[in-house]
């Protein structure tokens, strides 16, 4: 054990004397592997970065909650014949609501596109959802300012709007939305709260940040009629273990109000987010596959060329081999020094890839959402490591096996 | 005492589908502290017996022993250790590290024995100074002259106290005085001790040793004492 120590540390010496003695060698060599990590790492923060704000963002729609609506969110079912569906109407949300007895709380909801404005301030196309007071029931929301409009508000389809965060910077610079009045395509609403923002990347348009909510009866008024969408009725279980049976019992409850006879199919769809993290995993996992399969390319061509250098770094140095074993070197004192200078090469190549990778990951953080992880550092230095190993293998197994007599010879 | 014991050996090279007998039957001792010279025209077969001695090649028929110990049947990991402890290695064209100051050239043969820190340094150090050089230690090759070069090979070779000095062509890169003034170091070396084969094809530097050994067409021709050996004219100090 002793022995290998003190070998290993003999090596790790001379192998630094060679990488400090051709600088510029090593310093070309190591971008192929300072590219390669780099590429790596970046993807990683990328992905999981994304993968965060997903979790976020469906986390923002509750694991407890169902979506009851005409469409099916991931179906097989040709569209037309979902098409043909009738539409969910407000008279069949009141049935529901009184009929359901296991769910915690029962909120319709409709949206519109339409432009907000306050003053000289104007967004186009914001996500309007049309709901209840119980909405707030079905979702974890926090508040920046104010309150989510209440029961008296909502039955009476009073002119009042919540805002969502991103909605309310947009039109209120200076904040203090509260109390104010907007113009929703040309009415009034006074804004009774803003949510706190909830950051959301992958849910685009789905992201409350990016919405504004209001009571049900204003949609159904001034911007849109339930025969033309159908409303959507989201569910709240009272905790995750009851989901199955409150689906059940949702699925029976719009049975019954449709009249639909044994045998005959749905014509609605319960939805959950569970099916939404499921066909997210299926597509970006394979954009993930990917994403790493081509940027561990790059770090293989990387290693393709420590391992070209490491080729012509033994033919060059054919009589240094030749006289370290003359006067005793054993082979496998010659392969650890030369594997120990490749891994050495792109270990420094991995420091500094892993450096620029964080520094490229901050920049890009202001466009899409990165996730440095730290433990990524100990990835990093393991990928440099056996890269290294990988690449020196070859070339030290070549150095350790020349002949002494030949190498001596050789000019 | 027997340091070399060489019985009927042989060496056959296959150049393509052609096979060269470089020896073909050698037989010779070499006893502690004798000061031999190996000599031969070109293509005698005389560098591939000087290999043979320095364990860097192993024969293809014949016995070797060194030190008792049969080289014909060795590893190659045990042949790296009798040349890391036995033999000291001084080439034509020194064979430094060119990139390696003299000190870290001397250590080199210490370090692969295994010895550490401050005993290295101080063993290196003592090398260098015996050989003269106590004051170039942190110059590399290329900053000094080539007797200076031949004297930190000298110093490698000896670092180890090893059982023999092989020294092959020591003066062939040097010119007459400096080779001289070599030459009489390695008489020094030889009068401390220590054993020495110069392997040479130069009548008048093999005369500086004690023994000659002819080789021609891998055979011995002669081997016989030296009467009247050249004694160096210059004279230097090892401490």
């Amino acid at each position: 054990m002793k022995v290998l120590i003190y070998e290993l540390k003999e090596a790790f010496l001379i192998a630094l004397r060679a990488v400090r003695a051709n600088k510029v060698r090593t310093i070309l060599t190591t971008l192929g592997i300072v590219i390669g990590v780099a590429s790596v790492v970046l993807m990683s923060t990328a992905i999981k970065g994304i993968d965060n704000s997903f979790e976020q963002g469906i986390s923002s729609m509750g694991a407890d909650v169902l979506y009851l609506d005409k469409w099916e969110w991931f179906s097989n079912t040709e569209w037309w014949k979902i098409r043909k569906r009738p539409n969910i109407s407000m008279a069949e949300v009141e049935q529901f609501q009184q009929l359901s007895k296991l769910s915690a709380a029962v909120a319709p909801t409709l949206w519109s596109m339409e432009t907000v404005k306050y003053q000289e301030n104007s967004i186009e196309n914001v996500f309007l959802c049309g709901t209840t007071a119980e909405y707030l029931e079905t979702k974890n929301f926090t508040f920046e300012n104010g309150r989510f409009f209440n029961e008296i508000e909502s039955r009476g389809s009073r002119y009042v709007c919540v805002l969502g965060f991103e909605i309310a910077e947009g039109l209120f610079p200076r904040g203090n939305a509260v109390g104010k009045t907007v113009k929703i395509s040309g009415l009034d609403f006074r804004v009774v709260g803003v949510l706190a923002k909830q950051g959301s990347f992958m849910l685009g348009s789905f992201n409350p940040d990016k919405r504004v909510f209001l009571p049900i009866g204003c949609i159904f008024k001034h911007y849109i009629n339930s025969n033309v969408r159908s409303i959507t009725i989201e569910i709240k279980a009272p905790n995750t273990g009851m989901v199955a049976d409150v689906k059940e019992e949702s699925i029976g409850i719009m049975r019954k109000i449709r009249g639909l006879k044994v045998g005959e199919d749905n014509n609605f769809s319960v939805n959950q987010q569970e099916g939404l993290q499921q066909n997210y995993n299926q597509t970006v996992g394979v954009i993930q596959i990917a994403g790493y399969l081509i940027t561990g390319l790059s770090l293989f061509v990387g290693a393709i060329g420590i391992m070209n250098i490491m080729f012509v770094s033994v033919r060059e140095r054919t009589k240094e081999i030749g006289i370290r074993k003359a006067i005793g070197a054993k082979r496998r004192t010659i392969l650890s020094q030369f594997i120990l200078e490749s891994s050495m090469i792109c270990l420094i190549g991995g420091f500094i890839g892993f450096i620029i990778a964080v520094l490229l990951s901050m920049l890009v953080n202001q466009w899409l959402p990165t996730s440095v992880q730290y433990d990524s550092v100990v990835v990093a230095i393991v990928i440099s490591l056996l890269t290294g190993v990988f690449a020196g293998l070859a070339p030290a197994y070549q150095a350790a096996k020349l002949d002494p007599v030949e190498a001596l010879r050789y000019e | 005492m027997n340091i070399i014991n060489i019985e009927h050996i042989a060496k056959i090279y296959s150049v393509g589908n052609q096979e060269v007998q470089a020896l073909r039957d050698v037989s010779l001792q070499i006893n502690k502290n004798e000061y031999v010279a190996i000599m031969g025209p070109s293509g005698s077969g005389k560098s591939t017996l000087m290999n043979m001695l320095g364990c860097l090649d192993t024969p293809t028929h014949g016995k070797y022993e060194f030190k008792g110990q049969s080289v014909s049947e060795m590893s190659d990991n045990e042949l790296a250790i009798i040349r890391n402890k036995e033999i000291g290695f001084v080439f034509q064209t020194f064979n430094l590290l060119a990139r390696s100051d003299a000190l870290h050239n001397v250590e080199l043969p210490l370090i692969y024995a295994g010895i550490t820190g401050h005993e290295r340094k101080e063993r290196a150090r003592k090398a260098l100074e015996e050989v003269g050089l106590g004051d170039r230690s942190h110059h590399k090759p290329n900053e000094l002259s080539g007797g200076q070069r031949q004297r930190v090979a000298i110093a490698r070779a000896l670092v180890t106290r090893p059982a023999i000095i092989l020294a092959d062509e020591p003066t062939g890169n040097l010119d007459s005085k400096t080779g001289e003034e070599i030459m009489a170091l390695f008489n020094e070396i030889h009068e401390m001790g220590n054993t020495v084969i110069l392997v040479t094809h130069e009548e008048y530097i093999a005369q500086h040793a004690k023994r000659v050994i002819r080789i021609k067409d891998g055979l011995i021709e002669s081997d016989e004492e030296i009467e009247n050996r050249t004694l160096p004219k210059v004279k230097v100090n090892l401490t």
